[in-house]
């Protein structure tokens, strides 16, 4: 065996042994992620009531000047349960929270209700107001029994989820 | 609006048969290099070598096709392969041992450990339908511990081999309990800590930012410390007494996340090592062996000497970045090179750039265990994971980090690499258990069994989160990407 033969098998063997170890973590590089992230597609339909964000994009039309809160949050952030990282813009309206298909932000939750909670505005302050849900809503360790106000990073329980308002 | 999905979870049988063609390729590479560096030609018995692992690890994928399917795809490869890259590093040591006029035959026995382990490793996960039914054992598998770790001290059964009393003979060949011990010790602590965890998390005062247990919870730590000191100072054994200790250790931050038992647990480690070093003989001489290695008096020490561990070293540094290629290096010149050695014998032969392939696979081993972990839905699984995660990565972190000299040596077994039937007995059992429980963390089931406090409407699954509804209403806005 000349010594050509042995020094390429001795370099080879080891690339064999990279490729393995290598295609073992690309094997496991999707499970490291573990998420992917979905642009929600954007259905306008021209009679559709739509509500005013705060930053509109580009290609809106001219949004009506409705002013927004300068300092209160601006989204809602899902940062516990099954829609872990989803999140929802705020404007100045109502939000509504539930598993039924008309809420804002519908929860694929099976521990919450239909319509579980409304978040809405008032004076610049954002509350909280639980709809008769069946396991409550909560701020903090809280159970919400009356409209609460809530701040941003108060963290806000329904069902499975955990919600946060952020800035 | 974005939103995050999980990724679609899929059996993963099929990747994980390609990546076993890939494993077995290195395994039977490896014999196949030895062979043509040595003697020129292809070893004769390669063919019955061959069929023997390719059969076993097949056998292996077929079982788990058929009562694991959704088990983890990258254990079983992975596992194959390191013992594949052991038995041509066993075999290869075997031919300069006989090149030497010393006939031995660690790599044929390796091999028949080796059938046995995997046979082993289906019999487990046929057997085991699901991991919870070990918690039902937490205190057998405590008394089973115990007695196997004082097993070899019993007399006319237990023997002892250079120093250290851990082996027991039985049927002319011997054993180690400790091995199986280790498993059977970390279904009792995860069976304990499952149902103690909160008085051990949350009772206690706190001082400097730090939630210490109250004194009568201490009980349980001294105890197992007082367990691994007995194992150090009767049966002279460091490696399974750091093992032992670290376990607890570990299963117990990881039932609690309290930093401070791990500060208790390396203040008592270290407090029990300072006293071993300085009182126990055979301790002490690990330790001047591994601080002055190179001194000359050090190094000619008969008994306790740290020739082996610099030789070695010296074998390390021979084999530089590449290595010396297998079948062509001197791995005969360090004692023991075939079990306690290993590492040195392969780093010297595949040089760095093998020995990381290796580490970075015992990673990969320890990282799909804790994935595992994370993954399962019972705290008892969690914790029995995790544990095994650790006992794979602390064995690897205290044979490694001795025959390196970063800490002193050890009689630990590198898993699945070294010579020693025990040692694989267990490891592969490990391995199907890790199996076993990933099957069940990664097997889509969202139907909760036990609801852990509100209950589910009924037929709440009828609407998708992402039903093209739910976008009705929904705010239009600049996309934040999924941010939380």
């Amino acid at each position: 065996m000349s010594e050509l033969t042995i020094t390429l098998l001795r370099l080879g063997y080891l690339v064999l042994l990279w490729l393995f170890v290598l295609t073992a973590i690309a094997v496991l590089r999707r499970d490291l992620y573990g998420t992917r992230v979905v642009q929600r597609r954007l259905r306008v339909r021209p009679t559709a009531p739509r509500r005013t964000p705060t930053q509109p994009p580009e290609a809106a039309p001219a949004p009506p000047p409705v002013p927004a809160p300068p300092a209160g949050p601006r989204r809602i952030a899902v940062t516990g349960g099954p829609l872990r990282g989803t999140t929802v813009p705020l404007g100045s309206a109502a939000v509504l929270i539930g598993r039924a298909p008309s809420c804002t932000l519908v929860l694929d939750d099976d521990y919450s209700s239909q319509r579980h909670a409304r978040l809405y505005q008032q004076g610049g302050q954002w509350y909280v107001e639980d709809l008769g849900s069946t396991n409550g809503t909560f701020v903090g360790r809280e159970r919400v029994t009356e409209p609460t106000p809530v701040g941003p990073g108060t963290q806000l329980r329904v069902g499975q989820s955990t919600l946060e308002l952020q800035r | 609006m974005a939103t995050v999905a999980a990724h679609q979870v899929r059996p993963g049988r099929g990747t994980e048969l390609w990546l076993l063609v890939l494993a077995l390729l290195v395994g039977l590479g490896a014999y196949a290099i030895v062979g043509l560096a040595t003697a020129d030609a292809l070893p004769p018995e390669l063919p019955w070598h061959a069929a023997v692992l390719v059969g076993l690890a097949l056998g292996l994928h077929v079982v788990l096709r058929w009562r694991a399917p959704w088990a983890d795809q990258v254990l079983l490869p992975a596992t194959v392969a390191l013992n594949g890259l052991g038995l041509a590093e066993i075999h290869r040591i075997d031919l300069a041992y006989a090149a030497r006029d010393r006939i031995t035959d660690f790599g044929g026995r390796q091999l028949g450990w080796t059938a046995l382990g995997m046979v082993l490793a289906a019999a487990v996960l046929i057997g085991l339908r699901d991991h919870r039914t070990l918690r039902r054992y937490t205190y057998t598998a405590m008394v089973v511990a115990l007695a196997l770790m004082v097993l070899p001290l019993v007399p006319g059964l237990g023997t002892q081999i250079n120093g250290a009393r851990i082996w027991i003979r039985l049927f002319g060949s011997s054993f180690q309990p400790a091995e199986v011990g280790k498993i059977a010790l970390a279904v009792f602590f995860a069976g304990y800590l499952v149902t103690n965890r909160d008085t051990l998390a949350l009772a206690g005062p706190k001082v400097l930012g730090l939630q210490l247990p109250r004194v009568r919870d201490l009980g349980p730590i001294l105890l197992a410390w007082l367990a691994s000191l007995a194992v150090l100072v009767f049966e002279r054994d460091l490696g399974t007494s750091l093992l032992f200790f670290g376990l607890f250790v570990a299963m117990l931050y990881l039932a609690t996340e309290r930093l401070s038992w791990v500060v208790i647990g390396l203040l008592l480690f270290a407090g029990g090592a300072t006293v071993a070093a300085t009182s126990l003989g055979h301790v002490h001489a690990r330790f001047v062996a591994w601080l002055h290695a190179f001194d000359p008096a050090v190094f000619n020490a008969s008994p306790g000497g740290s020739g082996q561990l610099v030789r070695g070293l010296f074998g390390l540094a021979s084999g530089g970045l590449f290595g010396t290629g297998l079948g062509q290096g001197r791995p005969d010149l360090v004692p023991f090179a075939e079990s306690d050695f290993i590492v040195s014998s392969i780093g010297e032969e595949l040089g760095l750039t093998g020995l990381l392939a290796i580490l970075v696979l015992y990673l990969v081993m320890t990282e799909r265990g804790l994935r595992t972990a994370v993954g399962v839905r019972d705290g008892f699984g969690k914790l029995f994971a995790g544990g095994m995660a650790v006992v794979v990565a602390l064995q690897c972190f205290v044979v490694v980090g001795g025959v390196t000299r970063l800490i002193p040596l050890t009689g630990l077994t590198m898993p699945f690499l070294a010579y020693g039937g025990s040692s694989l007995l267990a490891n592969w059992v490990i391995i199907a258990l890790l199996l076993r429980i990933s099957d069940s963390a990664r097997r889509p089931a969202p139907a909760p069994e036990e609801p852990p406090g509100p209950t589910p409407h009924a037929g709440s699954r009828t609407v998708p989160a992402n039903a093209d509804q739910a976008t009705e209403r929904i705010d239009v806005g600049p996309v934040r990407g999924g941010a939380a």
